[in-house]
């Protein structure tokens, strides 16, 4: 007789930390706040309505048939890459595992030696030196890794974020390495459907009003007031955008760099990740490669349950093993910590021992993060 | 398919004739920017676990991978153009060359797994499954337990030691 275990299958995306959310059983991936992304959708969505209901039949019979047709393939384009911007991974990267934060910390302890009791130890920095520029690579204590280099952590999706732009309400996303592209390309594009719109509604206005008169026009078109108005708000901020983005990319520099004046000024040197030549940072920016999501959002996580045990087999079924890892492993202090406290947890931390080594029976099932588990997924990724 | 299971028992044999003693985290190297690049330094902790030039043979060869994925040339221009013409649709059906030599690496690690590394009690995990910032290297102690017949093929080196 044996244990009869019930194996629920999670996916991994239900499982990261971090504010995010998912949709389509972990296919999309958004920020929390959603609300301004709406509001984008239904300005853009509306105002093409209104443009196809109202000025399209007129244009393409006066006109040319290819007024309407470029429309729908910019709208088209446009939704495509807010779409793509706004659900796709901007580059998270992911937090770092018990073993790991360890691993860290105890190299920091060693870098450190010994901090007198009492005073501040040194902030945790790591220098790099990048095409003869040093770089400093700053300690997450929320993610409890060093951020790679342009890395930055994202307050308001509590992630780290790989070449970290900004965080877009705009699209309900951070814009990362991995969208950046597709962002631009957003506000590329929905500039150039945003003069499409408002140059054909004065042309239309125009030869309306010719035959009939303005009033009347606008009394036939009354959508035509109001794409006009989107229209002309929208246009000055979006070309303004493109245009700084365009100036950015051309130097190969993120927002976050930018307005924290990273490479500006006589003292803070030069951008290390320049290659001093626009077409050549506008072809990495733009044309590079697309780099893949680390997060393995669909990965299946094995989560097993025990129910009732039939006889005293020899058989031990594994308890959440990964909650004892978590009780040994050794606190490591964040911000929040209280000043008083973390001497004593620095203390604890070179004291206690690998956990493993100290339980008994040895666990048949490894704690979740163990090379068992990873190899297990990536064999079944390789099928 | 026979053979990754095979390899999965063995390592499953490894498993449970050893315990996890150590974790080795090799990091990244940056010095050439932000191209994914593993330091080459011997670690100490592998001192008599394994032959300097086997490892430092393992990471070169996976960042030459990653450099072959990352390169900035015509391929990946025209990979570029080609998917924002598509309005990046082409993606749902092709595979991205980044993905294409993931798989490769993939294949790699399983194989030098295989051959070189669990028979010296050492697994190394894909980069990837820790978010491309380190490698891996878990260390097994062997239990010593020499009774227990494990009859694979592949960790029968481990159990002459």
């Amino acid at each position: 007789m044996s244990a009869v275990m019930i194996t629920r299958k999670v996916r991994k995306w239900e499982k990261l930390p971090g504010k995010n959310t998912f949709c389509c059983d972990g296919r999309v991936m958004m920020a929390r706040q959603k609300g301004i992304f709406y509001l984008t959708l239904f300005l853009i969505i509306g105002t093409c309505s209104l443009f196809f209901a109202f000025e399209c039949p007129y244009l393409a019979v006066h006109l040319s048939p290819a007024i309407p047709v470029f429309a729908v393939v910019l709208f088209l384009f446009v939704m495509a890459m807010l779409l793509r911007t706004s659900f796709s991974d901007p580059g998270v990267l992911p937090r770092a595992l018990p073993e790991e934060a360890n691993f860290i910390e105890m190299e920091i302890e060693a870098a450190n030696g010994n901090v007198p009791s009492g005073q501040r130890p040194p902030p945790r920095i790591r220098n790099v030196q990048i095409n003869n520029q040093i770089v400093k690579l700053k300690y997450c204590y929320t993610c409890k890794i060093f951020r790679p280099p342009r890395a930055s952590h994202c307050s308001i999706c509590d992630n780290c974020v790989d070449r970290f732009d900004h965080h877009c309400p705009w699209v309900g996303n951070c814009v990362g390495k991995r969208n950046y592209r597709y962002f631009y390309l957003f506000t590329l594009t929905l500039s150039l459907l945003t003069i499409y719109i408002f140059a054909f509604d004065i042309v239309h206005v125009v030869m309306r009003s010719v035959d009939q008169g303005f009033l009347n026009t606008l009394k036939e078109t009354p959508g035509t007031v109001l794409e006009v108005l989107v229209c002309f708000f929208t246009l000055w901020s979006m070309v303004g955008l493109t245009g700084f983005h365009t100036y950015l990319i051309s130097l190969n520099q993120t927002t976050n760099e930018d307005i924290k004046g990273s490479w500006s000024g006589k003292n803070r040197g030069q951008n290390p990740y320049s290659h001093k030549n626009i077409i050549k940072n506008c072809c990495e920016v733009l044309c590079g490669p697309t780099y893949p999501s680390v997060l393995d959002r669909r990965g299946l996580m094995q989560e097993d349950s025990p129910t009732l045990v039939t006889s005293e087999g020899p058989c031990s079924f594994d308890n959440p093993v990964a909650q004892t890892t978590k009780t040994t492993a050794p606190l490591i202090p964040n911000e929040h910590t209280p000043e008083d406290v973390k001497p004593s947890i620095a203390a604890s931390a070179e004291k206690s021992p690998s956990p493993k080594e100290d339980h008994s029976p040895a666990p048949k099932l490894p704690p979740l993060a163990s090379p068992e588990t990873d190899v297990e997924t990536s064999i079944v990724k390789n099928h | 398919m026979g053979l990754i299971k095979d390899t999965f028992h063995n390592l499953q044999e490894l498993r449970n004739s050893a315990s996890l003693a150590n974790k080795v985290f090799i990091q990244r190297d940056y010095s050439e920017g932000t191209t994914c690049k593993f330091q080459t330094k011997f670690p100490s902790e592998l001192e008599n676990r394994i032959e300097r030039t086997l490892f430092e043979d393992t990471v070169k060869t996976l960042n030459n991978f990653y450099a072959e994925a990352e390169k900035i040339g015509g391929h990946s221009y025209l990979e570029g153009c080609l998917a924002c013409v598509t309005a990046y649709l082409i993606f749902l059906c092709m595979e991205t060359r980044y993905e294409k030599v993931l798989k490769k690496i993939a294949k790699y690690i399983q194989e030098q797994n295989e051959k070189i590394y669990a028979p010296r009690g050492l697994l190394i995990t894909d980069p990837i499954e820790r978010g491309m910032r380190v490698i891996e290297i878990s260390i097994y102690e062997d239990r010593g337990s020499s009774g227990s017949s494990s009859g694979s093929s592949s960790v029968s080196g481990s159990t002459a030691r």
